[in-house]
């Protein structure tokens, strides 16, 4: 094992580099630009022998995305936050061909007030697009899931994109210790792209072509149905990397849930936080635990229930918010599993800090609870 | 700033953030030597020199174009 | 956990200082970990960054509050941020300056020139790795041989070999002291 120390950005590049694909049209904005950098040099030295595409925008850079796997070939690009709202129109083209694109998301609060930092806003709006979605705690993970996503999106059951959501500054621009598998590796645990639906001169076909009331909605229930099946191919996917490089991710991480009265529920960077409180917590004798939900598309509401069921009181963070209804997370928990006793937090949106006393604030709230969705953090004076 | 589209309704306020103390390097200019030429002033970034050709410490970020673009190098760079 | 927070303006150097310093610290064998906080993007805006060294591996993702070490890469930066919020009692705090300072009790100041040697050696006001030397031998947190090893791997050729040079000199002067 060679740990180097790199941040989140690199990390994503590095394992882009590893999968070896053939088409990167990437876009940059902050705090996403390092990853193409780093790709862009990577290009240059000939350590990725692939087409960087330069586009003059991100509607652009997925379109080309679509374009160049619809060819049949590997495409990896990357965005953040208004980059992400303005590829909107062809996410959805790019999950509904079914092409299986990998893009990494440096999450990014949307715009007004106009933010460079962080929340999870811009990939949680995107959630009905039909891609898999993956929310990272570290760099590591993030290196990780990008070379997991080629091989859940790739298997003929599922063709539809992964997006790996890494939260911005938090991750992408820290750097800590990750360890950069061999080339040797990743090779065996992602061989050469081979694709099943493309535009092959060989045998001709029409993609993308318009579709009339006769058959429109089976190629949505077929997308369903993929997303549905992608479950059984994300954990077995997770079994074979875990046999290989020896980490085990699953949809969700069990955090001395087992017999904690409280739970969080959250998603990406601030889980790390939360340990280091929950640890603390059950210092003092308090019965404590996290549940992070790795996988946030498809929802994995079996082992969400599976791990929330034994709690007296659960609250659920959100870092984004569906105005008129609360957090996301937390309403989809809430619309699959009533019998949970859950209660929603809204917190950290903009880049607003998040201590180990903010999650101490939200274990309070969720254990004697007022509200069904509370805001944590605000300043009171400028309301 | 309110709360509201977090409308800044104070115009002007920028200048309340004085960037002086950013320099590392102090533009002097020797107004003997000055041909008024005007080009400090078009090529300053900042617009921190007026036409009396004072040049204005509160803002200058000390980035030395003024003294790069003068014909008759009447602006040095010291050392703050 | 030792926690450092560098302040620091665009285009100084302090987020390549925190990360160096991260780095450093893993070759001396600690875990490590490093981050910025950003104001506005531009060359000159006052920027945070933080370091982490720790025995065991690093989890908190939140900025330092508390740091045990400061680091002030310019003294204009003393009349707009607190560069004191925080610290530590026993902390100390190593400031970039040529000026004489006020300076709160219970708090060990290092003074450097750091524009000065940098200006001799780089020939550009670039302090990062003059401040970082400075660091290593007021507080013996780094080694100065894991310094030198990563300076020289983050900037190629005679740029690092000067950096390497330049907080050689610093690591020095603030022994001497």
């Amino acid at each position: 094992m060679v740990l180097k120390v790199i941040s989140a950005n690199e990390a994503v590049a590095e394992a882009v580099k590893l999968a070896k694909p053939n088409v990167i049209p990437v876009y940059p904005i902050t705090p996403q630009t390092t990853i193409s950098e780093h790709l862009a040099k990577f290009v240059a030295d000939g350590d990725i022998d692939a087409e960087y595409i330069k586009v003059e925008s991100e509607h652009s850079a997925i379109s080309a995305s679509v374009g160049a796997s619809s060819a049949g070939v590997r495409v990896f690009t990357a965005t953040s936050s208004q980059g992400l709202a303005l590829m909107h129109e062809i996410l959805f083209v790019a999950a509904g061909l079914r092409t299986p694109i990998v893009l990494a998301d440096a999450n990014r609060a949307l715009s007004a007030p106009l933010s460079i930092w962080n929340d999870q806003q811009d990939s949680i709006a995107q959630r009905d697009a039909g891609w898999l979605q993956v929310y990272v705690e570290n760099g590591q993970e993030a290196l990780d899931s990008i070379l997991l996503g080629y091989k859940v999106s790739e298997n003929s059951d599922v063709l539809l994109p992964s997006m790996v959501c890494l939260d911005g500054f938090i991750l992408t621009h820290t750097v800590d210790p990750v360890d950069v598998p061999s080339q040797g590796d990743v090779d065996k645990f992602l061989p050469p792209y081979k694709p099943v639906n493309f535009l092959d001169p060989e045998n001709p076909a029409s993609i993308g072509s318009f579709t009339d009331p006769e058959y429109y909605m089976e190629a949505r229930y077929a997308m369903q149905e993929a997303m549905e099946k992608s479950k059984k191919v994300i954990a077995e996917a997770n079994k074979e990397f875990a046999e290989l490089f020896g980490r085990e991710y699953g949809f969700v991480e069990k955090y001395k849930c087992e017999d904690a009265d409280t739970i969080l529920v959250a998603m990406g960077s601030i889980c790390s936080t939360i340990k280091e409180v929950v640890d603390d917590l059950r210092e003092t004798g308090e019965k404590v635990g996290l549940l992070r939900v790795r996988v946030f598309r498809p929802f994995p509401e079996e082992e969400i229930y599976d791990a929330l069921k034994g709690a007296s009181k659960v609250g659920v963070i959100d870092k984004n918010i569906s105005f008129g209804v609360g957090g996301v997370l937390y309403n989809n928990i809430k619309a699959k599993m009533c019998d949970i006793d859950s209660y929603g937090f809204i917190l950290g949106l903009g880049g607003r800090d998040i201590t180990p006393s903010t999650i101490k604030e939200v274990v309070e709230k969720t254990k004697n609870p007022t509200k069904d969705v509370q805001w944590i953090g605000l300043k009171e004076e400028e309301l | 700033m309110v709360s509201i589209g977090a409308a800044v309704k104070e115009p002007g306020s920028t200048v309340k953030n004085k960037t002086g103390s950013w320099r590392t390097f102090k533009p002097i200019l020797d107004k003997e030597k000055c041909i008024k030429c005007e080009n400090c002033i078009l090529f300053c970034p900042e617009g921190c020199i007026n036409k009396e050709y004072d040049i204005d410490y509160d803002f200058c970020k000390g980035c030395g174009i003024c003294a790069e673009e003068c014909p008759v190098k009447a602006i040095k760079m010291e050392r703050e | 956990m030792i926690e450092v927070r560098f302040h620091g303006r665009g285009g100084q150097g302090a987020v390549t200082a925190a990360e160096i310093l991260a780095k450093a610290a893993f070759e001396d064998g600690k875990h490590c970990q490093a981050f910025p906080f950003f104001g506005v993007e531009r060359r000159g805006a006052p920027v945070m960054a933080f370091t982490r060294i720790d025995n065991q591996p690093i989890r908190g993702r939140y900025q330092v509050y508390e740091p045990n070490y400061v680091v002030v890469l310019d003294d204009g930066l003393l009349e707009v941020v607190d560069v004191f919020s925080g610290i530590q009692d026993g902390g100390k705090i190593i400031i970039n300056t040529t000026n004489d300072l006020k300076i709160e009790e219970g708090v060990k100041v290092q003074k450097i020139d750091a524009t000065g040697i940098s200006l001799d050696v780089l020939g550009v006001p670039i302090v990062n790795t003059v401040m970082l030397g400075a660091f290593a031998g007021v507080t013996g947190e780094v080694s100065l041989e894991s310094l030198v090893k990563v300076i020289k791997e983050t900037f190629k050729g005679s740029v690092g070999e000067k950096n390497a040079k330049a907080a050689e000199i610093a690591y020095k002067k603030v022994k001497e002291e």
